[in-house]
């Protein structure tokens, strides 16, 4: 993944390149990237030609999703927000090198109602910061509480309980049992809770019931809560996570990179559900690249970069190439 | 030109097919080497049959023969389902068998003499599994090697006692002092061998089918087996899951060694195994890793082994042909497993 600084310098070599005679096939899912940059575009649904556009540049982005799905694509408006009483805070998080970037004195916090958007180039920390608070490392100093406590052991099923809701940044390794039924992974969080167990020993209805009931209720395309996971779409698979969460009416959820891979439709979706949380009064952390997605969906947004949070800017006063400034080190004072 | 494609889904009837393919081609495969030993291929798969399987007395002989591979077998199926590559039922059998042995040798009621020879065979083989699971926790060693390996120390350190303490003062043989009469299991059925361990076998099968599939546990040691790292992040402690499951597959495989001191041979020797232990992988992977079907695999695995021997002596070809069998039936289901994840796909050429 390139930071938009380095998205221009990519586009400029592969103009000139064009320009001198050669040609070039670019295959992306983003819409303003390919608005910019080519001169004719090809739509592909379900392996066919769905449309094409002679001139990409002079069409919008509204047109071209709409080719892609085969039908209109209305973006969702973000309301004013109310937010609340801080869910989470972090206060002087830091942590040793165990997977890629260390978390360098990192303090964040967000409300219920307020959903914050984490940029940064990958690999400046937030995968670090995203496993801190799911609760899968635990940091070297630092403090952190969930919804007013403080978080004296860190495992994902303690910070479960205290009302963390996450969706991982790699569904298919950290997220799903691919080779098992869909229903296990829906409930794999949760196997030791009251909901699905008792004395150890399981509830197969109350699991196939609920796997069921959310299938429906999030419109999952399977053939049932016994499908193997893996046979199902990226799109499906990220609704049966979100779906698993949801389902436990957590306080604070964070989720990474929620609709890397997916379609406009799924996006759109799991976009959709995100803000009914905010207005519900969830706390909500979104990772990402997508600078676009996080104007979009956050009320402040901040920065990381080489593993610490160099700014914080509220979504009005952000832009895609002021973000993209001080996700390359440069300090995010105003 | 044929092609292995990813099947999206397997039918449910492969389940049954799979391990009967794989028999049949086993005894396919086979019947050349018959051939080749100077012998007609029906006469001996005939006797094979009829001596293992023919009438009510070699019925019972192979269920007794079936036994302590139905332990073994659980107990990789148990472990391999968490992906604790347990290669060492071999060594938990026979420390389950001294174990049993030594507290079967002390004066006491015989009820009791046996509840405590289970319990005392279980722990021992339950000790032996817990350290190459230690060892792959907390070191990362690779637990295919240190479980295999344990199993030749387990074997010498039986010799030394065989040869040393255990050694019978009279006749100078390396073998045991037998158990108390009292704790020599009952038998079932006059007239045969068919002892208590054979029934305890055919429970703990549901038992262990019931605990996989029923139970947290179970569903812990099935996540873990497939996804460790989603399980992690599950909030599963994947490190205790795999010592939880190496306990329970240690104390299967321990069971294994109870049996045969307790119903057939009432001592330990150096022979008490004839690899059990590594035929119990054999019976998992034909059993596909389910409890209930490491029964029916074992009985097979059984009757080969009793009828080679009758088929030996009617035919003349060698005994060994029945661990040829069971090396052959292990590859023909392993390549029969490609099949739960492929299909062959003729490619013609594209149009």
């Amino acid at each position: 993944m390139l930071a938009p600084t380095e998205v221009d310098g990519l586009f400029s070599a592969l103009r000139s390149m064009a320009a001198q005679g050669l040609g070039i096939i670019f295959i992306s899912h983003k819409l303003n990237e390919v608005r910019a940059l080519t001169h004719r575009c090809v739509v592909l649904r379900h392996g066919r030609v769905a449309g094409r556009v002679d001139a990409p540049a002079s069409t919008t982005s509204s047109e071209m999703a709409r080719l892609m799905c085969g039908h209109e694509i209305v973006p969702p408006a973000r309301g004013p927000s109310t937010p609340g009483a801080a869910v989470l805070t972090l206060e002087g998080i830091s942590t040793s090198q165990h997977s890629g970037m260390a978390l360098r004195d990192v303090s964040l916090s967000v409300r219920g109602g307020e959903i914050l958007g984490i940029a940064g180039v990958s690999g400046n920390g937030q995968r670090a910061l995203a496993e801190v608070i799911s609760g899968v490392h635990a940091p070297d100093a630092g403090k952190m509480t969930i919804a007013g406590k403080t978080v004296s052991r860190f495992s994902p099923r303690d910070v479960q309980a205290l009302g963390l809701g996450r969706i991982p940044e790699d569904r298919m390794t950290t997220g799903l049992v691919t080779n098992l039924p869909l229903a296990d992974s829906m409930v794999l969080p949760r196997i030791g809770t009251e909901a699905f167990s008792r004395n150890g020993l399981l509830k197969p209805d109350a699991i196939r019931a609920f796997a069921e009931a959310q299938i429906k209720a999030y419109d999952i395309r399977c053939p049932g809560p016994m499908t193997r996971a893996g046979a199902l779409s990226g799109g499906n698979l990220q609704k049966a996570l979100l779906a698993r969460e949801l389902a436990f009416d957590p306080k604070v959820l964070i989720v990474s990179q929620p609709t890397r891979g997916l379609d406009i439709g799924a996006a759109r979706f799991i976009h959709e559900k995100f803000l009914d949380m905010r207005a519900k009064g969830c706390g909500i952390i979104v990772i990402g690249e997508d600078l676009e997605e996080l104007l979009m969906l956050s009320d402040r947004i901040a920065v990381m970069y080489e593993g610490r949070i160099v700014g914080t800017l509220d979504s009005a006063d952000a832009s895609v190439a002021r973000l993209g400034l001080m996700m390359t080190g440069a300090e995010g004072k105003a | 030109m044929f092609r292995l494609e990813a099947r999206t889904s397997t039918p449910a009837w492969f389940n049954l097919a799979l391990p009967l393919l794989a028999i049949g081609a086993t005894l396919i495969l086979c019947s050349g080497l018959i051939a080749l030993a100077g012998a007609g291929v029906v006469e001996a798969y005939g006797v094979m049959f009829s001596a293992s399987l023919g009438d009510s007395y070699a019925v019972t002989e192979t269920l007794v023969r079936a036994t302590p591979m139905i332990f073994t077998g659980l107990a990789v199926a148990v472990a391999f389902r968490a992906k604790f590559w347990n290669i060492g039922a071999e060594g938990q059998l026979l420390a389950g068998a001294v174990a049993s042995c030594a507290v079967g040798a002390i004066p006491m009621p015989g009820p009791l003499a046996m509840l405590l020879m289970a319990l005392a065979g279980a722990a021992a083989g339950a000790a032996v599994a817990l350290i190459p699971a230690t060892l792959r926790v907390k070191f990362r060693v690779d637990d295919v090697v240190s479980s295999l390996l344990l199993n030749s120390v387990i074997f010498y350190a039986l010799m030394a006692l065989i040869e040393g303490p255990w050694k019978d003062s009279f006749s100078g043989y390396p073998i045991s002092p037998p158990i108390e009469d009292t704790a020599n299991f009952p038998v079932l059925l006059e007239g045969t061998r068919l002892h208590l361990g054979v029934v305890a076998a055919l429970v703990a099968a549901p038992l262990i089918w019931f605990v996989v599939a029923r139970t947290t546990l179970g569903f812990r040691i099935r996540v873990t087996g497939e996804n460790p790292e989603a399980a992690r992040y599950g909030g599963i402690n994947v490190e205790r899951v795999l010592i939880s499951t190496a306990l329970l597959s240690g104390a299967l495989a321990g069971l294994a060694g109870v049996g045969e001191v307790g119903g057939v041979h009432f001592q330990v020797m150096s022979d008490i195994s004839p690899g059990y232990g590594y035929s119990g992988i054999v019976v998992a992977m034909l059993a596909r890793l389910n409890p209930l079907g490491v029964v029916p695999a074992a009985i097979f695995l059984a009757a080969v082994m009793t009828g080679a021997e009758a088929m030996s002596r009617a035919t003349g070809v060698p005994a060994f042909l029945s661990e040829v069998i069971q090396g052959t039936a292990l590859l023909a289901m392993l390549v029969a497993l490609l099949f739960t994840a492929y299909r062959i796909r003729r490619v013609g050429t594209a149009k």
